[in-house]
């Protein structure tokens, strides 16, 4: 009996590992840029090409930077969220239309709905580089200093919302 | 005849123009040879299992463009690891840097070998002492000496 108490103990710790590795989200890639500064950038509005935006602009403030576009499909699963979203005014909602055509992103816009207080236009895709953008859409919570706090990747859900961003958010905004 | 020449020349003018144009990827092949070995070290982050180098998707292509920026400012290969690493993570290269959270990753493997040689030869010795060298009596001696005759 007692020899085969120790390949027991190593089949369930294998087990275990099993557990916890397969049910992982290999498309989760854990973001080097949580904690640090969100990278500068300078891009003209979707909207108004004539209006520029900086994440500099939002110094002060706790906002949520959204990466979509027109040709994205999941977008259009998270789209009624971020508009619910935007309506209970929790925080800036500012959209990063990523490589996408002017055009486009304003006539999809138009049909699902604008939650966003505007969009900046990143038609090369450079800047979503530079925020490590691998998979359309991403979410990041930005806080006071200009910090990520948070990156969801894929469509935000309403479990996503209610017991991460949305506690997140309020908790930056009283810091 | 001057007239010709000038023509001439303004033709030559245009066929490089047009030669620059359409061969962008061939400007500088000591370039391109980096930009292969390097791509090759890292992954492309739509499709996880292939490289930046071999892949076709549109993120692998613009990040291949950046690469080839990167390269022609006179960024160091290290440099380049470095502009993708601090974007997408360790987990864009093939081979995980040697830091305390991969130690365990790195030695895992030989942790194991060493840990099965030890363990052979503790079991190993733990036998050899308990079988015993019995010697064969005198009846026993006959009896396997006359079958090996048989055997014959």
């Amino acid at each position: 009996m007692k020899k085969f108490l120790l390949p027991l103990a190593l089949f369930v710790v294998l087990v275990g590992f099993l557990a916890v590795g397969l049910n992982r989200n290999p498309r989760e890639v854990p973001s080097p840029l949580v904690g640090k500064p969100a990278p500068a950038f300078r891009l003209t509005q979707l909207a108004e090409p004539g209006k520029e935006f900086s994440p500099a602009d939002m110094q002060g403030k706790v906002w949520v930077l959204n990466v979509w576009a027109s040709w994205c499909v999941s977008c259009r699963e998270e789209h009624p969220l971020l508009v619910e979203f935007a309506r209970a005014g929790v925080a800036p909602l500012i959209g990063l239309d990523y490589k996408d055509q002017r055009g486009d992103a304003l006539r999809w816009l138009k049909q699902f709905g604008n939650p966003y207080d505007f969009s900046a236009f990143d038609a090369d895709g450079r800047v979503g580089i530079d925020y490590g953008v691998y998979g359309v859409p991403e979410t990041y919570v930005i806080d006071k200093a200009g910090v990520i706090r948070h990156k969801h990747i894929g469509p935000v859900t309403v479990e996503a919302l209610e017991k991460t961003i949305i506690p997140l958010i309020n908790e930056l905004k009283r810091s | 005849m001057k007239r010709l020449f000038a023509l001439l020349l303004a033709f030559a003018a245009c066929a490089t123009l047009a030669a620059k144009e359409a061969a962008p990827l061939a400007e500088d092949p000591e370039i391109e040879k980096r930009l292969i070995s390097i791509s090759e070290e890292l992954r492309c982050l739509v499709c996880q299992n292939e490289s930046l180098a071999g892949s076709r998707a549109d993120l692998a292509m613009d990040l291949r463009r950046e690469v080839r920026k990167l390269l022609k400012e006179g960024k160091t290969d290290a440099e380049v690891r470095e502009f993708m690493v601090s974007r997408y993570g360790d987990f864009v290269l093939y081979r995980p840097p040697v830091k305390p959270t991969t130690w365990l990753l790195w030695a895992g493997p030989f942790v194991f070998v060493i840990a099965g040689v030890a363990v052979l030869i503790v079991y190993l010795r733990r036998r050899g002492r308990e079988v015993k060298d019995v010697p064969l009596s005198d009846d026993e001696r006959r009896r396997a000496e006359a079958l090996l005759k048989e055997e014959n």
